[in-house]
């Protein structure tokens, strides 16, 4: 039910009765989404929407840093000795 | 998708998990509290890649599960009307109540719509100038943003044909229910990333410190899971208890501030019954007097309506952490999808729906953890 997913802002305008919108792109998918909760967002930024409100602008930035964290634990975990029983369940638990 | 694959890496899993492994030294007890995180947990089988010390149970964190069956009930009773259009998120539609569900309503005739986003009603309601648009306003603070736009819209356009059933429940309320419990077991959260994304972190350091227990701010994505044990387990094994964000791209210390303005003007704080669970003081949101003219359930009047659950459904336990789905007698024989006699299996997003969802109903029943002895 607290389903958000990122898009990327591509068009802002502002409706009949006021509010601020933008045509957002989900993957392929085009919505309209209500832009009136974050007022920073311009066009190409990414929001996180949830039933048809953007409640956060994705940090690209926060995101890198997260991102290098994980990369830099991999490269630690390569030390080791690979789990090769671990790496087949992970393989099979990223399945879409 | 930018922003999603990236957090699947099958290859970075495995390294989130063996280093999980490497600082774990004893068994510890996590909840996730997210209804959306207890479905990717189950559905990606991040618990199997867990060292047998770290276990998961899964929390309350499913608004549809919640609402209780008055409640739904409440809103069968408006649904029937024919004077009625009534709209509702899709997943409520097979909720069961005590004797029907929208589903059924609809087809013996109820106007009942399935929409995306509340501000969807109103369009619905300018449209329908003879009806009277009623909502089902359910859900975390993550959808009281939304819902409390839709009243506000409504009240500014003076679209006065439009009304919400509210049956808003808060987080912090049911963690403290949780951790007060003498039947506790958990000793570390996995937060609410998209809660939290509304309502920030800070009334979640409180809690932390109260309990003493670690809360860490966690995405929905497999490798945001894994990150967020990863921190609860550090600060477990480092007997620290802090509010920590694993999700800091998206959630920011201090929330969306402009969606908690409009959700305060629309909103106030009320006790909230919750299904499997009883009532919680100070758990949910109701309308300010003020919204009153957009309120279903003044405006219908209905009748209190006595309910009666199934004896035998463990769903309480289940949503509170000390009971997992395999250990109720009717997991996957009385109660299934179809046919769910409980809070945890009406919805796709309930701890015994998603182990149910992805055939955990047909494994044998797990047999008791036994912490592995500490690797060196």
């Amino acid at each position: 039910m607290c389903l958000a997913i990122p898009g990327k802002v591509l068009e802002i305008e502002r409706n009949a009765q006021g509010l601020r919108m933008g045509r957002t792109n989900f993957g392929g998918i085009v919505k309209q989404v209500c832009l009136d909760y974050t007022p920073e967002v311009r066009v190409g930024d990414y929001v996180l929407v949830h039933v048809g409100f953007a409640l956060s602008t994705v940090d690209e930035e926060e995101a890198e840093r997260t991102y290098r964290l994980l990369a830099e634990m991999k490269q630690l975990g390569e030390i080791e000795t690979p789990d090769a029983e671990l790496t087949a369940l992970a393989t099979q638990g990223s399945a879409p | 998708m930018k922003y999603i694959d990236e957090y699947r890496s099958a290859d970075l899993a495995a390294k989130l998990a063996a280093e999980i492994r490497r600082v774990v030294t004893r068994p510890w007890v996590l909840m996730e509290v997210c209804g959306g995180q207890t479905h990717t947990i189950v559905k990606y089988g991040i618990d199997y890649l867990l060292p047998r010390e770290v276990e998961l149970v899964h929390g309350p964190g499913c608004p549809v599960c919640v609402t209780s069956l008055e409640m739904i009930d409440k809103a069968h009773a408006i649904a029937r009307r024919p004077d009625v259009i009534f709209c509702s998120f899709g997943d409520m539609l097979r909720v069961p109540g005590s004797d029907s569900d929208l589903l059924i309503l609809k087809s013996r005739g109820a106007d009942i719509r399935v929409v995306y986003s509340p501000i969807d009603c109103l369009k619905i309601a300018r449209a329908n100038p003879g009806k009277k648009v009623v909502f089902f306003a359910i859900g975390f603070e993550t959808t009281a943003p939304a819902n409390a736009m839709s009243v506000w819209q409504a009240r500014e356009q003076g679209i006065t044909n439009f009304s919400v059933l509210v049956s808003h429940v808060l987080v912090p309320p049911a963690m403290e229910a949780i951790l007060q419990s003498p039947n506790n077991r958990v000793q570390g959260l996995i937060g609410p990333g998209h809660v939290c994304t509304v309502m920030g972190c800070e009334e979640y350091e409180p809690i932390a410190a109260r309990y003493h227990v670690p809360i860490v701010v966690t995405g929905f994505e497999p490798l945001d899971l894994l990150h967020g044990v990863l921190m609860t387990v550090q600060q477990l094994e480092a007997g620290r208890a802090e509010v920590e964000n694993q999700y800091p791209r998206v959630v920011k210390r201090e929330g969306n501030v402009a969606a908690k303005d409009l959700m305060q003007r629309v909103f106030e704080v009320c006790d909230r019954k919750w299904r499997g669970v009883g009532n919680i003081p100070q758990s949910g949101y109701r309308l300010r007097p003020e919204f009153h003219a957009h309120d279903a359930e003044r405006i219908f009047q209905v009748e209190l309506i006595a309910t009666q659950e199934s004896s035998i459904c463990i769903s309480g336990l289940v949503l509170r952490g000390a009971k997992k789905p395999h250990d109720c007698p009717a997991f996957g024989k009385e109660c299934t999808p179809e046919h769910p006699l409980g809070a945890t299996m009406v919805s796709a997003e309930g701890a015994c729906a998603a182990y149910y969802a992805y055939g955990r109903h047909l494994q044998a029943r797990p047999a008791t953890r036994e912490p592995e002895l500490a690797r060196p």
